[in-house]
């Protein structure tokens, strides 16, 4: 082929890893994986973490993370195999003929370097472009990707845009010189869905004006389906499927692929609401110490026993601060939270050991939620000993029945968190949570960190043990699939209100406010040509209005 | 009023807080300490008549208090009292000498600072290879030995055997600059073997703990040298750091000098202090210290202001 731009075959990938109590030793993680890429294709690289996508997506351009080292196989870019080629050869291979675009364009930018800087840096580093050319291409980059104020947003350092803009920057940036590939490596997964979209569309434009190929590598097959021609299905280095996106979205063949597409699959009817709530939380109005504006504005919600409420809205609309205000974290400026028939004191200090047991918590990140020099046994253990006083086998029996209850058998009690998968941390978390015998969990985005397959399993064992242990849960998330599944009331939160509340019948069904209407129409579908009916959509409703 | 400006403000105010601070403890210091001046100036044999009268001419009769703002008064108008021991005004005394440590501290900085972040530069670049080891070792081997050893080291083999610079660094005003500097070659050799180790271990460290941003993956990517990476990418945000020791360590070549100006017999700050202190001449150790506090604290202080400005967040607020 004529076209022929990447050419991968039997790459082998390995790794020293480190393990607790083990001598240091090196694994394999990507066992032989073949695939082509002809110019101006877009090929989807899927799978869950530790899959190896982007292992593989850094070997196209000769580069291994950490300890991580090509170990065999061949990787042809534009006629040449690149790990045969010299160090200087590589070098104007690097962020000239494939550039990159990392996950987290905030921590990828140099805080102490002007955008603009940053985004011509390699394009002039390689002779591609004059500095005075190079800016004009930014320049033309940032219009197209629809940054606001194209002209002088390079002279801006990183701190002083958004996140999502951020992201566009990185992605002028890796089209600034002229590439022949670009290595987007989950370039939406940090945003929010309302702004994820926008993003993926500048990206998809991006690439479809510029004629340049590219590499997407993402856990969400979903955003997949919108932007790439073929796909390939990862699973622990090994390839699962390869082929064109329609035939892995419609007709998936394989067992693993099937599970990716129909994941979600929790169906939960609502339960009625009850007479008595657990949780009244009452006109909070809070903001944090040394700042002038309000972080909460007269926030009501109640939450009865045994049942889910979900509260969902974009990163800074305010979820976590309410779960800071009802655990007592951050005293609101006003306002009242009844919880079990009584008054909760509105600071931490002034809460009873009762208030405490009965209030549970359960966070985002699981392996810094617990101390990493404990067993598994003593962590669970600790509640047992403080609220109740257990010592000795009876304590020994509980932390079994518990360990039963997360579905983790025997021999896990010794265990230390390293030694532990993510959704296994997860689920210890959830029964150092349920320890304390609580009436509410506030579950602080609990699945975000995990892989969907993983986080469908902690959701159902929630809805399960919801049922067994009759605990009400505050389910804080941005993720409108975990709030389908999961939850019997919604609140939609946005810039520190809640902007629609009831239940989820009610708050699911047209018609919306315009933020819940902007909010459900950004989560990607499985479907080929959403993104382009949901953009055609918005601009026919921008151009009627 | 800005962010910056307040905090610059603030480091200010706080130095001069501190430097008021430093002068009573120097003065309370200085009173608490055991032995009478005027008995030590008169000696055994002294009459009781002689001292007291001596006393009150010192104004050591006088309430602390009042002392203290005496002093203080007379130090804000740039007058440091003048010596027991020989009548010398001390303002005048150390002039001179505190120029001639300057002298020599600023040569060994201009040397000292630059190679030392050169060399944490390349030992960064060449982390774990031989270049490192040989820079890491070369140098904590140089901040092991005491300065002293140093000193009579390179006196011999340099001074005696190869006679390439004079052995005794005396220089005075009527010497043009390159007999000063031919004069001084010695003890600014010995003082940066003395702070290199420190600054360049610094600055290594500082680089390579920026090293692990994702910001330096993407520099990588760009396709950039191990030293493009290093310097124009990671040294920008290790400034901070470095520059705090690289303050500390100049505070050093400036204070604490002493044995390497007495090694040299340069006429220096140093050799001043020592001489006095054995003589306890009050007055001018209070001087002296008073003047190396001020050193230490206008150099973190600076060390501070460099900091804040080199952080971009409080340069460009959003």
């Amino acid at each position: 082929m004529s076209d022929q731009l990447l050419k991968v075959r039997g790459l082998k990938i390995g790794a020293t890893v480190y393990p607790p109590g083990e001598k240091p030793h090196d694994i394999e993680i990507v066992h032989g994986v073949d695939f082509d890429l002809a110019k101006g294709q877009v090929l989807g690289l899927i799978g869950e973490s530790g899959a190896g996508k982007s292992t593989i997506g850094l070997a196209t351009m000769a580069y291994g993370r950490g300890g991580v080292e090509i170990t065999g196989g061949e990787v042809w870019v534009n006629g040449r195999d690149i790990l045969k080629s010299g160090l200087k050869d590589v070098r104007s291979l690097r962020g000239g003929e494939v550039t990159y675009v990392s996950q987290s364009a905030a921590a990828s930018f140099n805080p102490a370097k002007k955008i603009m800087d940053q985004v011509v840096e390699a394009a002039v580093e390689h002779g591609k472009f004059s500095r005075k050319d190079a800016e004009e291409r930014a320049r033309v980059l940032f219009a197209k990707l629809g940054l606001p104020d194209p002209d002088n947003i390079g002279s801006r350092f990183p701190h002083q845009v958004s996140g999502g803009q951020l992201q566009r920057c990185m992605t002028a940036l890796a089209l600034c010189p002229e590439p022949d590939l670009v290595v987007f490596d989950e370039p939406t997964t940090a945003l929010d869905v309302t702004t994820q979209i926008d993003v993926l569309m500048a990206i998809k434009e991006a690439i479809r004006d510029t004629g340049v190929a590219a590499l997407y590598i993402t856990h969400d097959l979903a955003v997949v389906a919108q932007v790439s021609d073929d796909i390939m299905v990862l699973k622990m280095g090994e390839t699962v499927e390869y082929g064109t996106t329609d035939q892995i979205i419609n007709t998936p063949k394989e067992e693993y692929t099937q599970a990716l597409v129909s994941v979600r699959s929790i169906d939960h009817e609502e339960k009625l609401p009850g007479i008595e709530p657990v949780l009244k939380v009452q006109n909070i109005t809070a903001r944090y110490k040394g700042t002038n504006f309000d972080v909460l504005h007269d926030v009501s919600v109640d939450l009865f026993p045994g049942q889910t409420l979900a509260v969902v809205g974009e990163s800074g609309s305010g979820k976590s601060t309410l779960a800071r205000v009802i655990t007592g974290l951050l005293p609101p400026s006003s306002g009242r939270i009844d919880f079990a028939g009584r008054t909760l004191s509105p600071d931490l200090a002034g809460r009873s050991r009762e208030d405490l047991r009965e209030l549970q918590m359960i966070y985002q990140m699981a392996d810094v939620a617990m101390n990493p020099r404990q067993t598994v046994g003593t962590i669970i253990g600790r509640p047992l000993e403080f609220y109740f006083g257990l010592r000795g086998s009876e304590k020994q029996k509980r932390i079994q029945e518990l360990l039963d209850e997360i579905e983790l058998g025997d021999g896990f009690q010794d265990r230390y968190p390293a030694e532990l998968s993510g959704g296994q941390k997860q689920r210890v978390c959830i029964a150092r949570a349920l320890a304390a015998k609580p009436k509410l969990i506030i579950c602080d985005e609990v699945t975000s960190a995990l892989d969907p397959l993983v986080a469908d399993g902690i959701l159902k064992l929630l809805l399960n043990l919801q049922k067994i242990e009759d605990v009400a849960y505050l389910f804080i998330t941005h993720d409108l699939a975990t709030v389908r599944a999961i939850a019997d009331s919604i609140a939609v939160m946005y810039q520190g209100r809640v902007v629609r509340y009831g239940s989820k019948t009610d708050v699911l069904t047209p018609p919306f406010d315009d933020y819940t209407d902007l909010l459900l129409s950004s989560v990607p579908e499985m479907k080929l040509g959403w993104l382009e009916e949901v953009i055609a959509n918005r601009k026919m409703e921008s151009a009627g209005n | 009023m800005p962010p910056i400006v307040k905090l610059l403000a603030q480091r200010i105010a706080l130095g001069l807080l501190l430097l008021f601070l430093v002068s009573i403890l120097i003065f309370v210091g200085t009173i608490i300490l055991p032995g009478d001046v005027a008995q030590s100036i008169l000696g055994q044999s002294a009459t009781p008549e002689a001292l007291a009268n001596l006393r009150r001419d010192l104004g050591l009769n006088d309430p602390p208090v009042a002392r203290y703002f005496a002093w203080l008064g007379g130090i804000l108008q740039g007058d440091l009292g003048t010596a027991l021991t020989s009548g010398q005004d001390i303002a005048t005394a150390i002039g001179s000498r505190f120029s001639n440590t300057l002298f020599l501290a600023f040569w060994a900085a201009i040397i000292s600072v630059p190679l030392a972040i050169l060399l944490g530069l390349v030992a960064v670049r060449y982390k774990d290879r031989w270049p490192d080891k040989l820079i890491s070792g070369v140098t904590l081997a140089s901040i092991s030995i005491p300065e002293f050893l140093i000193g009579y080291v390179v006196m011999y083999v340099i001074g005696v055997k190869l006679r390439w610079f004079p052995s005794v660094a005396m220089i005075n005003d009527s010497m043009s600059l390159g007999e000063k500097l031919s004069a001084i070659a010695m003890p600014v050799m010995v003082l940066t073997l003395v702070v290199l180790a420190h600054m360049m271990r610094m600055t290594r460290a500082a680089i390579l703990n920026v090293m692990q941003s994702a910001y330096i993956e993407t520099a990588e990517l760009k396709g950039l040298s191990g030293f493009q990476v290093i310097y124009r990418h990671a040294f920008p945000n290790a400034v901070a750091p470095i520059v705090n020791v690289v303050m500390l360590n100049l505070a050093y070549l400036v204070v604490g000098v002493v044995v390497v100006e007495v090694v040299f017999v340069y006429p220096g700050m140093g050799q001043y202090l020592v001489d006095h202190v054995s003589k306890r001449d009050v007055p001018v150790v209070q001087a002296c210290g008073l003047i190396f506090a001020g050193v230490y604290i206008l150099l973190n202080m600076v060390a501070d202001i460099v900091s804040i400005l080199s952080n971009p967040r409080l340069r460009h607020p959003k």
